[in-house]
């Protein structure tokens, strides 16, 4: 890193301790159609070298907005008025210019989603390079060695041949690794990361938290993370500001924060996260732990398999190939339970879900609902079924029709499975369902863009439990909510399976929110169960290597616990799912080595009652298990 | 990608069999054949003329005779109308005048209507946009048999400075006038999808990262924006080229160019089977030529397309 103090910078180090950014009374107005929208309305904070400052909030809290407004990359219809000083430069009076010469090099900015941020139609070089070559004129070769330097820097393997690929050959978390990078190379004195790790899987987020942790360390460059995730924030931030519709309702240390809220906010934001390390539903309504239990299997799932055939490149027609997104999956469903489906991206939960619900036809295995085998079942005998079986979609929004009020929606499955119903009878059971779901009556006639993202999940159950179901499958069915309101769905739903003895399967990514809902849990690795039982076998007792790193990945909202904790890592990405080895990963002493071959298929042990793992080698940081 | 190329030309032959079989059972379908005027020939010289051009023959037979000829020797037969004239010779004389200025039409359409596109989508909601805007709408807005004879109107009778219409082999002074009436509303539409897909690409996430690079805006627009935002435009260009090299009757018949659309629509009218199936198969087989190019284009541009 020779290089960067070759270049003249403005006004560069300062007395250790004196801030590099000061932000007072800042306040950001947009001129929109509808009039002026305040979106940020006086704010203050500053960030010292070394220090990481977490903004905390909701979304619409303006903590974007604050970011990109020290950046001077307000949207052009925004203003942003106060004082913003950083390094003494004052950069909402400063010019197109200045702003150039700092953005990028002094200050720089990682974004939530990495899949998007890089453009798609250059190298990596080419968009890492440019940096260089814009702040400090270095030759191409020069600047070369520092990509790489810094590849190497944030734990790329290969980092020489990744200048020349493009970024959709990387992984998500490849990518944020390069953004990170990116954002680095100038050896800048702040560093903006607005939501860095929302957008990954939670190993994954893991080893990207590890990263900026040491880079703050080692470069001492501040770090203002921006986030909605406590548990993040515990883990990472020294200090800690908690927004509000603009405002800044409070701010301390850490431990302050955590450790004695004062702001009402604060606490009902705390309140509301779900934690993995334990159970925590003060006050509120928790799930019957004796539900289901010695009763008969409402469903018997077999060996299920959803098999695509994908093409692949090469020979003159191409070829195809197996991708196994479910490969041999089994479990039971008891009356009045939910089962929670926990795993990474791509391991295939939501491909069960459909295959369960024949909405992707399986292609091997057994569906056994109420003793009978609906795998396989034609349009018609799906339809008499689809009455008790309903599912409720991740994005409430994308998955309600936006030309028909909230009231219809809610309506048609009783007009597809009860069509003698009178309408006022219909009517009478929408207003009915609204109320139980917490929704005013009088909302009825309302169109889905004028309800928040919240009420439009509202909806989206009412409308699946409407004609009394009795399996419901939630597919990330809260994971686009914000923590508070998340909160009050999963409240919504524990209520609406203890009053109408709902069965469901709860399918998600964050496994704090499961623990909450969930009487068993069930882990599924690249289309496979690694492991199935109750939820506290799982979470304090987990057996399999994977299971162990998924839980130890997750941050808990705590500053000491989550500092204290121990972790078990997994490196490196997620193999791709067309490989038959990968599947193995946990149990290399069997794997022959051939991406195509047909693999051994890695068996169930119940190593304590209800408690299945599947085997996998010893020395995993775990002990190994052998049928 | 070269196994790709391969298996598209493959499937080109059976979709131009297929166009062939289709125009032949379109014009055996209609009433009326070539010879047919409002004076019937004597029944003897209709038989002799029938003879001479094999109409006479079943239509699978003539069908298969045109394929092969077509095939084996590139020979798609003498013209009905033209009666001295094969359809090789009318392409051969007509084809380049109109591959010459739609050529230039495509290039002109491109640059004017790429340069607008992008302006207006940088400075979008000023008076530089809806200038932009406001010349493209009424650019579309402006049929080509308007715009020829108000081209010619000024520029030849007001202002004297172009010739009002023939050939000549392509003399400059010339082509500029059909150049700029067929090419006007290509340019118009052009405009119009860059500027919807730029201010799109503008929108995006990778535009904010290059700006938060410290990158000057030229170089956000011309390196990190202008390629994606001009893949819409890409797929427009296929069928464009295609429909301004193969020219334009209104473009012909007001600049007295010689080119090919004359030829068919006239063709058309007189029944003239050759002209018609020549010419038919020279648009398709462009048609296929550019789509193919323009995918071509399509991944060497983006490079997450891979065939």
């Amino acid at each position: 890193m020779a290089m960067t103090d070759t270049q003249t910078a403005p006004a560069r180090p300062q007395a250790d301790g004196a801030p590099v950014l000061t932000v007072r009374d800042l306040a950001v107005t947009f001129e929109t159609p509808d009039g002026a929208v305040e979106a940020v309305r006086g704010v203050d904070f500053e960030l010292r070298p070394g220090e990481c400052l977490g903004i905390v909030g909701e979304s619409g809290s303006g903590k974007s907005q604050s970011a990109l407004a020290a950046m001077g990359l307000l949207a052009r219809n925004g203003t942003a008025t106060g004082r913003i000083d950083f390094l003494g430069n004052d950069m909402l009076a400063a010019s197109d210019r200045e702003l150039l010469k700092i953005r990028g090099n002094d200050m720089s900015m990682i974004f939530q989603d990495p899949l998007t941020s890089l453009t798609p139609q250059l190298r990596i070089g080419q968009q890492m390079r440019e940096v260089l070559e814009i702040h400090r004129k270095l030759p191409r070769k020069e600047a070369d060695r520092i990509c790489i330097e810094w590849l190497e820097k944030v734990r790329i393997p290969e980092a020489e041949r990744r200048l020349r690929q493009y970024p959709h050959e990387l992984s998500g978390g490849m990518r944020q690794r390069v953004m990170i990078a990116m954002a680095m190379l100038c050896g800048p004195r702040l560093l903006f990361a607005d939501e860095p790790t929302t957008a990954l899987d939670v190993t994954v987020q893991a080893q990207v938290l590890d990263l900026m942790d040491d880079l703050k360390r080692d470069t001492g460059t501040a770090i203002a993370l921006i986030t909605h995730d406590m548990g993040v924030v515990a883990r990472m931030c020294d200090r800690i500001i908690v927004m509000r519709h603009g405002r800044v309702v409070e701010a301390g240390t850490a431990e302050e924060i955590f450790g004695n809220p004062q702001h009402d906010y604060t606490k009902i934001l705390l309140d509301a996260v779900p934690r993995i390390d334990k159970v925590k539903r003060s006050g509120k309504g928790e799930i019957d732990i004796d539900a289901g239990r010695g009763e008969e299997p409402l469903l018997k799932v077999r060996d299920l398999n959803v098999h695509f055939d994908v093409r692949m490149r090469g020979g003159l027609f191409g070829t195809t190939r197996k991708l196994r997104a479910v490969d041999g999956v089994s479990f039971d469903l008891r009356r009045g339970e939910t089962l929670g489906v926990v795993g990474e991206s791509g391991c295939g939960k939501s491909t069960l879900a459909r295959g369960v619900l024949n909405l992707i036809p399986p292609t091997g295995g057994t569906v056994a609902w109420l003793g009978r085998n609906i795998a396989g079942s034609d349009r018609q005998q799906m339809k008499a079924l689809r009455k008790d079986l309903q599912i409720v979609f991740q994005d409430p929004l994308a998955s309600l029709d936006p030309r028909m009020t909230i009231g219809a929606s809610i309506a048609e499955p009783l007009q597809v499975h009860t069509p003698e119903m009178r309408g006022a009878e219909r009517a009478a059971k929408v207003r009915e369902m609204l109320n139980r779901v917490g929704l005013d009556p009088a909302m009825i006639n309302r169109y889905p863009h004028e309800l928040s993202g919240g009420q439009n999940q509202r909806v989206g159950i009412a409308r699946a439990v409407i004609t009394r179901p009795k399996l419901v499958i939630c597919d990330e069915a809260v994971s686009a909510l914000d923590v508070s309101v998340q909160a009050q769905v999963v409240d919504l739903l524990i209520e609406l399976q203890k009053t109408m003895g709902l069965t469901m399967m709860f399918i998600s990514h964050d496994l704090s929110v499961v623990r909450e809902v969930s009487h068993r849990v069930m882990v599924l690795y690249l289309g496979r169960v690694v492991e199935l039982a109750g939820r506290d076998a799982i979470y304090t007792d987990a057996r399999h290597p994977y299971t162990k790193a998924l839980i130890a990945a997750v941050p808990v909202p705590d500053p000491e616990r989550e500092r204290a904790r121990e972790r078990v890592r997994l490196s490196g990405d997620l193999p791709s799912p067309l490989d038959t080895r990968a599947p193995l990963r946990f149990l290399k002493s069997v794997v022959k080595d051939d991406p195509v071959a047909e693999q051994y298929r890695p068996k169930l042990v119940e190593v304590a009652p209800e408690h299945f793992v599947a085997e996998h080698d010893p020395g995993l940081g775990s002990e190994g298990l052998r049928a | 990608m070269f196994a790709y190329i391969v298996r598209r030309l493959a499937v080109a032959v059976p979709t131009l069999l297929f166009l062939v079989v289709f125009s032949f059972v379109l014009m055996f379908a209609a009433p009326g054949g070539p010879f047919n005027s409002e004076r019937p020939l004597p029944p003897q010289i209709m038989a002799n003329i029938e003879a001479r051009y094999g109409l006479d023959q079943p239509y699978w037979k003539q069908m298969w005779d045109y394929v092969v000829a077509v095939v084996t020797q590139f020979d798609f037969g003498p013209s009905f109308q033209y009666r001295d004239r094969t359809v090789n010779d009318i392409i051969a004389q007509g084809f380049p005048v109109t591959l010459t200025y739609g050529l230039w039409s495509a290039i002109v359409a491109v640059i004017f209507g790429v340069a607008l596109g992008v302006v207006a989508a940088i400075r979008q909601n000023s008076w530089v946009d809806y200038t932009a805007v406001g010349i493209s709408i009424g650019a579309q807005a402006l049929p080509n048999f308007v715009m020829g004879p108000i081209l010619v109107l000024v520029f030849t009778l007001w202002l004297g400075l172009l010739p009002g219409g023939g050939w000549y082999g392509g003399q400059w002074q010339y082509v500029i006038l059909p150049v700029v009436a067929l090419s006007t509303s290509y340019m118009a539409s052009i405009a119009r999808i860059t500027r919807s897909s730029m201010l799109e690409t503008l929108n995006s996430n990778f535009i904010r990262t290059a700006k938060a690079k410290g990158l000057p805006m030229r170089r956000v627009i011309v390196r990190h924006a202008l390629k994606p935002a001009l893949l819409p435009v890409l797929s427009y260009l296929g069928p464009a080229v295609v429909g301004m090299i193969t020219g334009s009757v209104v473009v012909d018949v007001i600049f007295s160019t010689g080119g090919i659309g004359q030829f068919f629509v006239n063709s058309a009218f007189n029944r003239d089977y050759a002209v018609i199936m020549g010419i038919t198969i020279l648009v398709g087989a462009l048609t296929i030529t550019f789509n193919l190019i323009v995918d071509i284009l399509y991944a060497w541009i983006d490079p997450r397309i891979r065939y």
